[in-house]
């Protein structure tokens, strides 16, 4: 194995044991595209782990810098490719708080509709994905037949299936379709019904629960000391969730409909139980958003702009609860077409910096577990 | 010179080609080519079936449709990638021991062909007129030679991992090699009951000795014993941990490709065919027809047994890839903990109760009179001991005493924290949404207001 064996001193009289080094990634199933890790093995146990990102890096935020603001929209939904909708909503309410626009009612709770589809969609891939390291292989397909009819609902919309492209500064793209309202709630309550079938498969499995209960526990002061954030902190017990806590668009009126789930273990099994949970609250906030839409007035969807948008000087931090965590954008323009830094805090780049300190002590195939339960996407890391 | 029949029927065919061959040539000798050729032959197919098999019912599982194009219903599937995987590149990674990452393919995959050798298929039939049993070789100590030669197929995959050079291939290694060594173990206990039963060890004697009776239901822990080890012993899920595609990439044939991974493949599925026939043998009464069948008085003689024997054969495999659609894998540690602190002591007490039984029985003592208590007493035993467990475990969750929280201290260390769990926060109170815009005042972990910053 010549280089790339780490010597160790032996141990006493016993046998010389060397600790390998073994790299995960960055082409490794289980790190959902080019995350590498490095680990220190004795054994099967890991001694050290090192996060290594920077192999997707797209320069998202100095490409911000040469583009209008309608162009950073369609940049800003890439980053993280599952939540696209909510990546969008940063950079207009980042545009709009500084524009000091008024955002029409209707836009406001059709994007509030949308933003919780989307973090439905990122939250199934999850679901899915998650069982699917620890060698389930059925529940994806379960988690991907309600994708595939939530992405229907959005793509009859916007015409995207993941990168929606459909917010605007002032507003969003087009109107809501003729009848739209009610296709969207039907498949909600399909969805609904059949999250159940995912649940039953893997929720309750021996096997699941012994992979992951007592596995990869994040103490509170980790998760404050890392900044972490969405789901994986709040599995974590830490309960924060800007939807309630710092509303923006039509959160603060859903107030009754909006449960915080939070979990006190910290452990893998949380975080799914945690997301899962989480999964129902998106759909009921997503119904109510359309039962609200449909009982609204007519009334416009986007506010006309000008040729040239230019954003007054100044700086602003527009933070949303993304469905990975909380994902922010720190304006600064100098008066421009384009802004002078966009500063992008993306939800997984924090959420995977613990892995240092959480990963050794572990086994590799806790590993695995880990991983899958802290709900990232390469692209929110790299950026 | 041979010459050709004249007529073709069975009994020219034979002659002309026994008098191809100028020697006189036993016919035991032929009828052993014969069900050597048709045995290979067998699971060879079978493989390709099962292939097949397991894709389409992962399938319907699954919501999808499977392989469906190549041949009736997609059954050539598994013979065109099979073509497909020969034809690749061979890739040999630098870093291997050559010589023993070519041996180690054949090493998993010959002795994959051995084990079916001892299975009986079926009683005796007339091939060409002669007399035997559809079994290749029937051992006395049959089902110790499948134990043995499915222990050298581990070498295959111990020294592919080794050879191979590589940190992936290396971890999955040992773990097969602690993984199998630890449920053969389980898997030899579960049929010493079989063995004292039986009498014998030979699977004839073993298919014969069920006549009255299946020994799943007359020793019901073995034959459970058994048909969770030999999923360990398969590598397949959810005890696929050698393998372990999220984690370990492939695990040992991580760098075979071609037609070295092609018999690690075909290994596999031999393997699960082996297993599974040794299931049926041992447990569910090899060849002879199941109860409803079994009426039929023409039931257990002839070819039909064959019949019976591949539907059970079958019905086993589909239960392994029902498993495979159904269950995550268990961690590696776990694994091992289930293997040798509950499987081995349970057949080990299993196996005791079994001679106890056993010798009370072939000694005349076992009347209903004493039966019934001593079944009893066990049974007792059993409940104490899982009631003892029990009320261990919940004594110890009731020990540990519940954390103290303190109060909630909004800015605990200088800076605005979330409260921890069991402390609440006090409850924000709701601003109108335009105030977002004009005077929103400070989010809570950001240095500076809105207002200031858009003002600035």
């Amino acid at each position: 194995m010549g280089q790339l064996v780490e010597r160790t001193a032996g141990v006493g009289a016993g046998l010389a044991t060397e600790d390998m080094i073994l790299n995960i990634g960055p082409q490794h199933p289980s790190t959902h595209g080019v995350l590498r890790l490095r680990l220190v093995l004795d054994g099967e146990r890991i001694v050290s782990a090192e996060p290594i990102v920077g192999y997707m890096h797209r320069g998202a935020e100095k490409l911000f810098e040469v583009r209008d603001y309608r162009q950073i929209i369609m940049l800003a939904n890439r980053h993280d490719w599952l939540s696209a909708f909510c990546n969008e909503l940063g950079v207009v309410l980042a545009a709009e708080r500084m524009l000091g626009m008024e955002l029409p009612v209707r836009a406001s709770w059709a994007r509030t509709m949308l933003a919780e589809l989307n973090r439905v969609l990122n939250h199934l891939m999850f679901l899915g994905s998650y069982p699917l390291e620890l060698g389930a292989i059925t529940p994806i397909f379960y988690a991907f037949r309600e994708r595939e009819d939530l992405q229907k609902v959005m793509e009859e919309i916007s015409g995207g299936r993941m990168h929606f492209m459909f917010n605007r500064v002032g507003g969003l793209k087009d109107d809501l379709p003729a009848g739209w309202l009610d296709r969207a709630r039907r498949t909600i309550h399909a969805v609904r019904g059949r999250l159940a079938d995912i649940e039953n498969l893997i929720h309750g499995n021996e096997i699941f629960r012994a992979r992951t209960e007592g596995v990869g526990v994040l103490t509170t002061e980790q998760i404050a000391a890392y900044g972490l954030s969405g789901p994986i902190a709040r599995a974590g017990g830490v309960d924060f969730d800007l939807r309630r806590d710092e509303p923006y668009l039509a959160y603060g009126e859903l107030g009754d409909v909006l449960r915080v789930v939070t979990r006190k273990a910290g452990d893998c099994f949380s975080r799914f139980d945690c997301l899962l949970e989480q999964t129902r609250v998106s759909l009921d906030l997503a119904e109510a958003c359309a039962d609200r839409l449909a009982a609204l007035p007519q009334g416009p969807i986007n506010l006309r702009l000008p040729k040239v948008l230019k954003v007054p000087e100044g700086e602003t931090y527009a933070w949303t609860e993304n469905p990975l965590g909380i994902n922010g954008y720190y304006l600064v323009s100098r008066g421009e077409k384009t802004p002078w830094r966009l500063k992008l805090r993306s939800a997984s780049f924090n959420n995977i910096q613990v892995l240092g300190e959480l990963l050794p002590g572990h086994l590799v195939a806790d590993m695995v577990a880990i991983l899958g339960s802290m709900f990232f996407v390469v692209g929110d890391i790299d950026k | 010179m041979p010459q050709f029949p004249d007529a073709v029927s069975n009994q020219n065919m034979t002659n002309w080609f026994l008098g191809s061959f100028d020697t006189h040539i036993p016919w035991w000798f032929i009828l052993v080519v014969i069900k050597a050729v048709a045995a290979f032959a067998i699971l060879v197919v079978l493989t390709l079936f099962n292939i097949w098999y397991e894709r389409r019912v992962v399938s319907f599982m699954q919501m999808r449709i499977g392989p469906n194009r190549v041949g009736p219903q997609g059954l050539l599937q598994s013979l065109a990638d099979g073509v497909k995987l020969a034809l690749k590149e061979d890739i040999v990674p630098t870093n291997a021991d050559k010589p023993v990452f070519w041996i180690a393919p054949l090493l998993s995959a010959i002795p994959a062909f051995l084990a079916i050798a001892v299975i009986p298929w079926g009683p005796a039939v007339s091939i060409f007129g002669h007399w035997t049993t559809l079994q290749l070789v029937d051992l006395p100590v049959g089902v110790l030679y499948v134990l043995a030669i499915s222990s050298i197929g581990i070498y295959g995959i111990v020294l592919a991992g080794w050879s191979s050079g590589s940190t992936y291939p290396l971890l999955g290694a040992l773990r097969s090699s602690a993984q199998m060594i630890s449920y053969e173990v389980a898997m030899g206990l579960s049929f010493a009951g079989v063995f004292l039963y039986a009498g014998t060890m030979s699977p004839s004697g073993i298919v014969n000795a069920q006549q009255h009776g299946w020994y799943f239901y007359m020793l019901p822990l073995s034959a459970i014993i058994y048909i969770i080890a030999m999923v360990g012993e398969t590598n397949r899920a959810p005890f696929d941990l050698p393998e372990a595609e999220g984690e370990l990439v492939g695990g040992f044939h991580t760098e075979y490709s071609s037609l070295k991974f092609a018999l690690f493949f075909l290994a596999e599925y031999i393997n699960l065919v082996t297993v599974s026939a040794l299931a049926v043998t041992m447990f569910f009464g090899g060849w002879r027809a199941p109860v409803p069948i079994s009426l039929w008085s023409g039931a257990n003689s002839g070819w039909y047994p064959m019949l019976w024997f591949m539907i059970k054969l079958l019905i086993f495999v589909f239960v392994f890839i029902w498993l495979r659609g159904t269950l995550p894998r268990l961690r590696y540690d776990q694994f091992m903990a289930f293997g040798w602190k509950v499987l081995i002591p349970v057949s080990v007490l299993w196996l005791l109760v079994v001679a106890l039984f056993r010798q009370l029985r072939n000694a005349g003592d076992l009347d209903r009179a004493h039966a019934v208590p001593i079944g009893i007493g066990i049974a007792a035993v059993f409940l104490l001991l899982v009631v003892a467990l029990e009320v261990r475990e919940r004594n110890q969750i009731r020990r540990t005493p519940p954390p103290t929280v303190p109060d909630y201290e909004p800015l605990a260390g200088g800076f605005p924290v979330p409260p921890m769990p069991g402390q609440s926060a006090p409850a924000v109170p709701r601003r109108p949404q335009f105030a977002r815009t004009a005077a929103a005042p400070a989010p809570a972990l950001n240095g500076t207001t809105a207002e200031e910053a858009s003002t600035r």
